[in-house]
């Protein structure tokens, strides 16, 4: 079933080819000399959706717009600017789509409860079942 | 005449469908289980149309017939054998007639072998399976026909895309829907069990096998997609929550709960309704994740072309079926009685937790695929990903094996807590030391979960074969062997992943040739860059020496261009090594003549799949021993007839 995704990522790759003739970005692909701030920086960019492809984060895309994010994360975290505050950045740019990260915005609180809903219903419903044995 | 031929058969296969349903529902009905020797041959006859329509299909693509549509827009005269075999499945069309040529090879094995159910309950189940073979019959001939032909054919055909062509798809999407397709014998059986009101112990013995054989089928096609995914997108990533992925973790998860649950009612005969559910929920996953990925719903607003009238299908059919087993289930289950009872310290406790568990992740994973779709209906774009389903199926999962290691140690039906808590006491003992010992050796290095992950897979790998402990290795009988190599696979699994995510060492350079790259113990040097030919791609190739202590071997990551359809590809270099995997991906020029280069080493990352082909074989040697049992038992009985 990787099908689809693959076919997707065929399908940008097509414009990807076409634009090798731009020079990528300075530090798409370059680490930080810091260790620290590259895990700092590459944490965030694997909950930064690519906005080119189909369910990738820029960490590991081939996208070049991919490739101008991760230059710009690793510029700013460089520039000492903390991962939270270049999220809140790239939100306010292109959305809340662009983080994978769920926000504590009131739209996602369902998200949130289900597992603590799910979880309670079970416990419910095995609570039931135990205490009648019990009973026996 | 090929593709028509095809066309018949299906027309044929999908009468027969007919046939089948209205004979099992006359048996039924006019109560005449006799009626089952009339519906066997249907079954399998349209299970053998089904077959011939797709080897058709099959010989289509092998003779690159461009006069048929779906070969002119998938398939290409250059392709290499395999990839225009494998091809026939690599599109829409072709991959939902593998679907239903599953779903009647299915249907016919159940006709062919199964002798252990009632007549009644087997005729329901055969009825069933075609009530669910003529939807999709319906779909693949109405919207989907694979054997449309064009006029006048093109002079060559579109190719196959690039990324597909890999020996990966020959084996993983024939597994997946396999076993996706599989699960509808469960689903079949659960509606046949309670339209004839016999749900009990003889029918989950009866209806084991099949699951298991769906679930062994559906494991591999997961962990064959994942480390396919993982050598050929060429970012070392192995799983991406992403919505088709989680639309083949979905049936898994059910069909996981379901092997639990199936075999507390066959050894207990308990929980009646819920496995019941569970057979029903199992299938109608498979079908849910079709419809979002072949839909194209979860995709649409990326501007991904799909027809909309064959998503609008295939929900109306998951309606249907979905719909109407909730409504027989609703309706009869109150005709169910509650099954043996069971005290707290048991193993029937320990398996209803594992259900528990595996449920609540499936519903996570469900509701986190498809909450984007609800807020968007608000007018609110969000992305659920890795972040969100791995701090919430992360400690559940981890719980899960926590549950693992306990239940198989307890008795059936009641147990004395303090003697399943000493022989813990082993498993403990080791999760502390290795707590401890990484603790020293990492702290400040690892991330919680990682961490958590790696101690108790070890303490989980150990507690996973206790069940063998005071045993007499030889007369342990095989299933016991299954299920301790299964649950040790799902150990073996989770040290990988959580090595992967603790410890890879990635490296991104800039090299040119003549240049030496250093990482995590390994020496690389760069030779040269030398332009090779392929079948039906050229490609970039790096020469490359990778030197670990004294032994250098050459590698060469490519970058790959394909001309039809024009797509270039990297082809990343593998280096297994005992205790992880170099990964090595060569990227673009980047300026006067240096090379972007991305490395990875990655320890212990291939465990994550041979625990995945563990868990399968755990599974295969379960089903062997079940059924060896089976047959040793009749044959024992049938001889002392006879004397």
């Amino acid at each position: 079933m990787k099908l689809i995704l693959a076919l997707f990522l065929a399908l940008m790759a097509v414009p990807v080819a076409a634009q090798t003739a731009l020079p990528p970005a300075p530090w798409a692909d370059r680490q930080i000399p810091d260790a620290a701030q590259e895990r700092k920086a590459k944490a965030l960019m694997e909950t930064i959706r690519c906005l080119t492809c189909q369910s990738q984060s820029i960490a590991d895309s081939g996208a070049s717009m991919a490739g101008d994010m991760r230059s710009e994360i690793r510029e700013r975290i460089m520039q000492g600017e903390q991962p939270e505050a270049i999220r809140s950045w790239l939100i306010s740019r292109y959305g809340d789509w662009v983080s994978y990260e769920p926000t504590a915005a009131p739209i996602l609180w369902p998200l949130w409860a289900a597992p603590l809903l799910l979880l309670g219903l079970g416990l419910l419903l095995l609570r039931g079942r135990i205490r009648r044995k019990g009973q026996k | 005449m090929i593709a028509e031929t095809g066309l018949a058969a299906l027309w044929l296969a999908a009468a027969l469908a007919l046939l089948q349903l209205i004979l099992s529902f006359a048996g039924l009905r006019g109560g005449k289980p006799e009626l089952l020797a009339a519906i066997r041959p249907v079954a399998i006859m349209q299970g053998l149309l089904t077959a011939l329509a797709f080897g058709l299909l099959i010989t289509l693509f092998l003779r690159s017939d461009m006069s048929v549509l779906l070969v002119a827009t998938n398939s290409h005269s250059m392709k290499p054998w395999l990839y225009k075999f494998a091809g026939t499945w690599g599109n829409h069309e072709g991959s939902m007639l593998l679907w239903v040529t599953v779903m009647g090879v299915a249907g016919s094995a159940v006709a062919l072998f199964e002798r252990a159910l009632r007549r009644d309950t087997h005729m329901a189940t055969l009825g069933a399976q075609a009530a669910i073979s003529l939807g999709f019959y319906a779909f693949l001939l109405f919207s989907s026909n694979p054997f449309a032909r064009i006029a006048p054919p093109p002079e060559d055909g579109q190719g196959l895309n690039p990324l597909l062509q890999d020996p990966g798809l020959a084996f993983h999407p024939p597994t997946l829907y396999l076993g996706y397709v599989g699960l509808s014998v469960a689903f079949s059986f659960a509606v046949g069990a309670l339209l004839t009101r016999r749900v009990d112990a003889a029918f989950a013995r009866a209806m084991r096998p099949w699951v298991l054989g769906a679930w062994i089928l559906l494991t591999l096609g997961i962990t064959a997609g994942s480390y396919w995914a993982y050598y050929e997108l060429g970012w070392g990533g192995w799983w991406f929550w992403d919505p088709v992925e989680n639309a083949s973790l979905m049936p898994w998860l059910a069909a996981t709960a379901l092997l639990h649950s199936v075999t507390v009612l066959a050894t207990r005969d308990s929980l009646r309704a819920w496995t019941v559910m569970l057979a029903v929920v199992a299938f109608s996953m498979s079908m849910v994740g079709t419809f979002l990925v072949r839909s194209g719903i979860l995709t649409s607003v990326h501007a991904f072309a799909v027809d909309p009238s064959r998503g609008s299908f295939i929900l109306a059919l998951l309606a249907i079926y979905i719909g109407g087993a909730l409504a027989l289930f609703g309706w009869r289950i109150g005709t169910v009685r509650e099954g043996a009872p069971f005290e707290l310290v048991s193993r029937e406790t320990l398996l209803v937790v594992n259900n528990l568990l595996l449920s609540v992740i499936l519903g996570i994973v469900l509701i986190g695929t498809l909450y984007p779709l609800m807020t968007e209906a608000f007018g609110h774009k969000v992305s659920v990903g890795a972040p969100y389903f791995d701090r919430i199926a992360g400690p559940l999962a981890l719980s899960l094996m926590v549950a693992l290691a306990v239940g198989p140690l307890l008795r059936w039906r009641r147990d004395d807590g303090r003697a399943a808590a000493r022989k813990l006491l082993i498993p403990l003992g080791v999760a502390i030391a290795v707590a401890a010992s990484i603790a020293i050796l990492a702290w400040g290095r690892m991330g919680l979960l990682p961490f958590l992950g790696l101690v108790i897979a070890i303490a989980v790998g150990v507690a996973s074969v206790l069940p063998l402990w005071g045993r007499n290795l030889l007369r342990t009988p095989l299933f016991t062997w299954g299920m301790v190599v299964a649950h040790l696979g799902c150990a073996v699994s989770m040290a990988g992943m959580a090595c992967d995510s603790a410890f890879t060492v990635e490296k991104l350079v800039a090299a040119r040739p003549g240049d030496t790259i250093s990482t995590a113990g390994w020496t690389l040097r760069f030779v040269q860059i030398m332009p090779i030919a392929g079948d039906n791609w050229t490609a970039l190739q790096a020469d490359m020496q990778a030197t670990r202590g004294s032994s250098t071997v050459a590698i060469h990551p490519q970058s790959r261009f394909f001309s039809s359809p024009p797509t270039s590809t990297t082809e990343a270099a593998l280096l297994t090594r005992w205790n992880g995997q170099l990964y090595v991906v060569l990227g673009e020029e980047v300026d006067n003549g240096r090379w972007q280069m991305r490395i990875w080493w990655k320890p212990f990352v291939t465990f994550i799949w041979l625990g995945g082909v563990m868990i399968a074989l755990g599974g295969a040697m379960a089903l062997v021993g079940r059924e060896r049992r089976g047959w040793m038992l009749k044959w024992k009985a049938r001889r002392r007839a006879r004397a």
